[in-house]
């Protein structure tokens, strides 16, 4: 094979080669945090949009306070719990959270926050949470030193 | 709440996807294996039309070979498993792909250098390593058919740690003629094909060790006493370790096996760790492997031996540091761009093909090819574990973490055997290398891998209670305590 037509294709085999890395390092970043349901929010990455449709009902529940702040849950119809255990839907690292501290979660349209017997307590906008109470929309509810809301 | 708050809150939410729309990944996946068919196929005429000046059919039966492989292998994903990860079949295929490229342009160098000594030419490798690759297709979809959901698998956790102690047994205890093969005794040979029944052994005992953890995982996260700021296990919760401990020096004492002695104990190891979070399992772990590596060292005539070889191979240039010495001139030659496919001397190594392909590649395709492999065999590693973070049951995470780290071991393993960080060990590259033990192996393991990645995406099938929803909203008021989730 001619000289150059060897260097051509070597350096263009190559290329190829790491346009297929690429591609796949792409769609690694697409789905970064899709399939756990978990969105940490890419600094610079996100784009405003209208809100178009506003709806009442609760979408989303984020974390505004706290050392996970910015992380945001999707809601669906499963009840979120928040707490140290490991199977917790919120996982908190924090030593004023229980193992278990607090549930949060759908009745019809509505979201209900429930302490679940916690040392410290749960607090929906300065009260004490004692019996299921419905989270409306924006109101902060602490749990340690973490602080989450909805939004729609 | 302060205005950037709520700006981020709204950029985010338009960016995402919502969990019930989830793409299953099926169409990017069929791409990029459209696209590493076109890279494999232009490798190939590269190849050829670099060594041979012009183009034979054997191109044509190995590109067709390979698409045919490809397409059934993501038929049997789209079929079942259809949410599996989009990136783990490309990155295996293409790397298996690769592997087939670089056997064949090594067949026709040894083909070259026969007619040249005037002998016959030698069996062409790629053939088989095709055949080996539709058995290893044929194991993937056999595991991705059978293994419906992989929390099954946990119940035969002592079935399965039984099978694996045998098949790694089993070599070391046949006689020497039909388990050993240079020096190592890990086949079982009958007729001309053999197998390494360690490679299934592996993924055997990752299942039962993961299996094991889950069931008995608080025991070994009961509290002993605290040293130096970490919490030390009971000396009676050592035992596994001890037993894998054991299974390690028994295989390098009866098979004179380093790698796969080496991977059993990191793999246990790490398991662990994983299972229990506690940094002093590794601490004591790695003093069990400082110990033990001594104790080898000062013990077995061979494992010196390869210590020498790593410490200075030149200094037996024409032995035993041949190998090792012309893998690292290989790697000198191709530099930053390598030689161009088809355009070194890759094959002056001794087997080029299976435990030193990593010199031959880097030969041909330089630095910059090798980075490449590098960074799939990292994706294919990296979505292993993100498969582990996002599976919902233990088991499967343990599991995952167990299969995706045995090929991360391996892969430093061999990668650093070859280029000289750590003495010579003998496993080979998953996928890239000849031989069908090792594919077989591993296309079974990314079936496991793609069926636990595939339970992790699926959206939760709760769609049938749907209806029951307004019905329990009509007629009930509000509920005091609600229902307790799963």
């Amino acid at each position: 094979m001619p000289e150059l037509v060897l260097q051509l294709t070597r350096a263009g085999f190559l290329a190829l080669l790491w346009l297929f890395v690429l591609v796949a390092l792409r769609v690694v970043r697409s789905d970064l945090y899709a399939a756990s349901g978990l969105r940490a929010v890419l600094p610079g990455g996100g784009r405003v949009t209208a809100r178009a449709g506003r709806s009442r009902t609760a979408r989303q529940l984020v974390v505004t306070q706290g050392p996970l702040v910015g992380t945001r849950i999707t809601l669906d119809a499963r009840p979120i719990l928040i707490g140290r255990a490991d199977d917790s839907t919120l996982k908190l690292d924090d030593d004023y959270a229980s193992t278990r501290h607090a549930r949060i979660s759908q009745q019809g349209d509505e979201w209900y926050v429930e302490d679940l017997g916690s040392t410290n307590g749960t607090y929906l906008d300065r009260a004490k949470v004692t019996a299921p109470t419905r989270v409306p929309l924006g109101a902060p509810v602490r749990i340690g030193k973490t602080v989450i809301e909805l939004r729609s | 709440m302060a205005a950037p708050e709520i700006s981020r809150a709204a950029g985010g939410s338009g960016s995402g996807r919502d969990a019930p729309t989830l793409p299953t990944g099926r169409t990017i996946e069929l791409l990029l294996l459209v696209f590493s068919v076109v890279l494999v196929t232009g490798a190939l005429v590269l190849v050829e039309a670099n060594q041979e000046q012009e183009l034979t059919p054997t191109l044509l039966y190995v590109g067709l070979a390979y698409l045919v492989v490809l397409m059934l292998a993501h038929l049997a994903v789209r079929r079942f498993a259809p949410y599996a990860d989009p990136l783990i079949l490309p990155s295996v295929g293409l790397l298996n792909g690769l592997g087939l490229v670089m056997i064949h342009r090594l067949d026709l160098a040894d083909q070259d250098r026969a007619i040249l000594l005037g002998q016959e030419a030698p069996d062409s490798l790629v053939f088989r390593q095709i055949l080996w690759t539709a058995l290893g297709l044929a194991l993937f979809i056999g595991v991705l058919w059978s293994v419906k959901d992989h929390r099954t698998l946990a119940r035969y956790g002592y079935t399965c740690g039984f099978a694996g102690l045998i098949l790694l047994a089993l070599p070391g205890l046949l006689p020497s003629s039909i388990s050993e093969v240079n020096g190592a005794k890990l086949w079982i040979r009958i007729g001309g094909a053999g197998i390494q029944p360690g490679e299934f052994a592996k993924i055997f005992l990752i299942i039962f060790f993961a299996a094991f953890l889950v069931q008995k995982r608080d025991l070994f996260s009961t509290a002993g006493r605290r040293f130096l700021g970490m919490e030390l296990p009971r000396a009676r919760d050592l035992a596994p370790l001890l037993v894998a401990w054991g299974l390690s020096v028994a295989i390098l004492v009866f098979e004179r096996d380093l790698g796969s002695s080496l991977l059993i104990f990191g793999m246990v190891l790490v398991l662990l760790y994983a299972a229990t979070e506690r940094v002093s399992w590794m601490l004591i772990g790695l003093a069990f492997f400082v110990g033990g590596a001594l104790i080898a060292y000062q013990l077995f005539g061979h494992v010196q031996v390869r210590v020498q070889v790593w410490l200075d191979p030149f200094s037996d240039y024409d032995n035993r540091g041949y190998q090792i010495a012309q893998a690292l001139f290989g790697l000198g030659t191709g530099g930053v761009g390598g030689t161009g496919l088809g355009a070194g001397r890759p094959d002056l190594v001794p087997f080029a093909e299976s435990d030193f392909i990593f010199s031959s590649i880097g030969e041909e395709l330089g630095l910059i090819g090798l980075a490449a492999i590098l960074v799939i065999y990292l994706v294919l590693i990296t979505r292993g574990l993100r498969s582990a973070l996002a599976v919902r049951d233990s088991f499967g995470k343990l599991l995952a973490t167990g299969l995706a780290f045995s090929v991360a071991l391996q892969i430093f393993v061999v990668i650093g055997g070859v280029t000289k960080l750590i003495p010579l060990t003998g496993l080979t590259l998953p996928f890239l290398s000849y031989g069908g033990s090792s594919l077989l192996a591993n296309y079974a393991l990314v079936a496991l891998l793609l069926r636990i990645s595939n339970a992790a995406r699926a959206p939760l099938t709760r769609r049938p209670a749907a209806p029951a929803v307004p019905i329990a909203e009509a007629g009930t008021e509000l509920v005091q305590r609600p229902v307790v989730g799963p």
